[in-house]
């Protein structure tokens, strides 16, 4: 039976790859919210639990989960910037100079986060 | 709410807040980085926060501009990749805004209080 | 001038007239409806010979059975568009060499759309959403009324000169994963042309065509994939329109007009 739908042939063009990055990067954003409102949350109970959790978070594999979703957030504000761009200012044949420069947002908020740790 | 309206005002807020995002997540983005180096610490932490009006508001300004914004990208991805059609999917989603606006502020609160 | 061997040409051939054939070409070709199978075929290869040239030849020397479209075949009606290696394409405009990795084609109906057979679809949905999002004209004036005066530096004509040249061809709606994902939605071609009505400054029905556009499965159900832009054959930029129209109907909603 033949599959109707495109497949990777026909979406790997740039503004595809923005747009599952901005989608998958929200996605895990939004999961981890939660996670991160509950961490906070533990100064309720006193600065001892908010730095017990933190403690914990000095792991390798946390900080380097840390630094992934700090690469998240930078993807998914780059991208967004680069949409309200694309959506609301006269259009231009600019869509590939502003994915370009939202990845490099990205990257950089990366590699400053990397070279602060 | 005739769909039109529904849809047109979804699309509108999520643009709004995403403007106001955009300008915490660079601040929020740069306080990480600052407060990162040589480890990070509760003691740090809310230092900073505690009894900060500004930064409580900021963080509530924060929590509630997400609040707006994920819930709205979650209902486009329940649409388009779940399947998820009628009035249930729109007050799961309505759900999940507020329970994000509660454990949110009460994070802010947290570390202000 | 040199002769060629035939000596009836002079040294620039027609290419309608083959050569020898330099090499084959192995081409998969969809048969059947939604169950169906990919047949191979072998097709010689010409120069300057396009993935058209390959259906017709395979149809007129080979499989007499395949179904095809095709009209003009010089890349003004949009009816051969066709998926080709897994993109959309105008076959009558795509030249084998550029598209044949090692020597192979793929050659599909569109995507998006209801198969009839072979590599004939049913665009009775493509233009139904068409209709769905208002894209025709209403008109405000009658024969006894003067012309109307549009000129064309203004800057809604502009806007809708930038869009007006879609010839309804489908490669935009089959590229759209939107479109796949959401059924319903009314898709880049219906919603460009919308656009091009909403910046007519003749036309008298912009609070419908407004409503039509933004329900469910509207304008806001576009999240600037921009495959529609990437693949359209006339270089249009629905996303952009469909951006004009995300605007347009924020403004009228915020007004209370919507």
């Amino acid at each position: 039976m033949i599959d109707m739908k495109n497949d990777h042939r026909s979406r790997n063009h740039p503004g595809w790859w923005a747009f599952l990055v901005h989608r998958l990067s929200g996605l895990a954003l939004a999961l981890f919210l939660p996670l991160h409102f509950w961490a906070l949350g533990q100064a309720l109970q006193g600065e001892a639990a908010l730095g017990g959790f933190l403690r914990w978070a000095e792991r390798p594999p946390v900080k380097l989960a840390e630094w992934v979703l700090v690469l998240l957030l930078a993807a998914h504000l780059g991208g967004g910037v680069r949409l309200l761009a694309l959506e609301f200012l006269p259009w231009r044949d600019w869509h590939r100079t502003l994915l370009a420069c939202a990845a490099g947002v990205a990257i950089a908020a990366g590699l400053a986060f990397a070279l602060a740790l | 709410m005739s769909a039109a309206r529904r849809e047109t005002l979804l699309w509108f807020a999520q643009r709004a807040s995403a403007a106001v995002l955009a300008l915490c997540v660079v601040v929020h983005l740069a306080t990480m980085v600052y407060a990162v180096r040589g480890g990070l610490s509760a003691a740090e932490i809310l230092g900073r926060t505690r009894g900060s009006g500004g930064w409580m508001a900021f963080y509530a300004l924060f929590v509630l501009a997400v609040s707006v914004h994920a819930p709205i990208g979650l209902r486009a991805i329940a649409i388009e990749w779940l399947g998820w059609r009628g009035a249930s999917r729109d007050w799961a989603v309505l759900a999940i805004a507020v329970a994000l606006a509660v454990a949110g502020l009460r994070a802010a609160w947290a570390v202000f209080a | 001038m040199t002769r060629a061997d035939d000596g009836r040409f002079p040294h620039n051939r027609p290419s309608c007239i083959p050569r020898p054939p330099m090499s084959t070409l192995e081409v998969h070709v969809w048969r059947g409806g939604t169950t169906g199978e990919l047949r191979r075929y072998e097709v010689p290869r010409q120069e300057h010979q396009t993935v058209l040239d390959v259906v017709t030849f395979i149809q007129r020397r080979l499989d007499p059975g395949l179904a095809y479209r095709f009209a003009c075949r010089v890349g003004m009606c949009g009816s051969c568009a066709m998926t080709v290696n897994g993109v959309a394409r105008w076959t009558c405009r795509t030249h084998v060499s550029k598209v044949a990795q090692k020597g192979r084609l793929e050659i599909a109906p569109l995507r998006n759309l209801p198969l009839i057979r072979d590599l004939v679809c049913d665009m009775r949905e493509f233009f139904d959403k068409w209709a769905r999002a208002r894209g025709q004209f209403a008109p405000t004036r009658t024969r006894r009324d003067e012309f109307a005066t549009v000129l064309p530096s203004t800057a809604t004509r502009r806007e809708a000169d930038a869009a007006i040249e879609c010839i309804g061809c489908a490669v935009c709606y089959s590229s759209c994963d939107v479109v796949t994902w959401n059924p319903d939605y009314l898709g880049p071609a219906a919603l460009n042309r919308a656009w091009t009505l909403v910046n007519d400054v003749r036309d008298g029905a912009r609070g419908e065509r407004l409503r039509s556009v933004a329900g469910d499965a509207g304008c806001h159900a576009c999240h600037t994939h921009m495959s529609c832009t990437e693949r359209c054959p006339k270089k249009l930029a629905p996303t952009a329109s469909i951006a004009g129209l995300k605007r347009a109907t924020a403004a009228a909603a915020l007004k209370g007009e919507l």
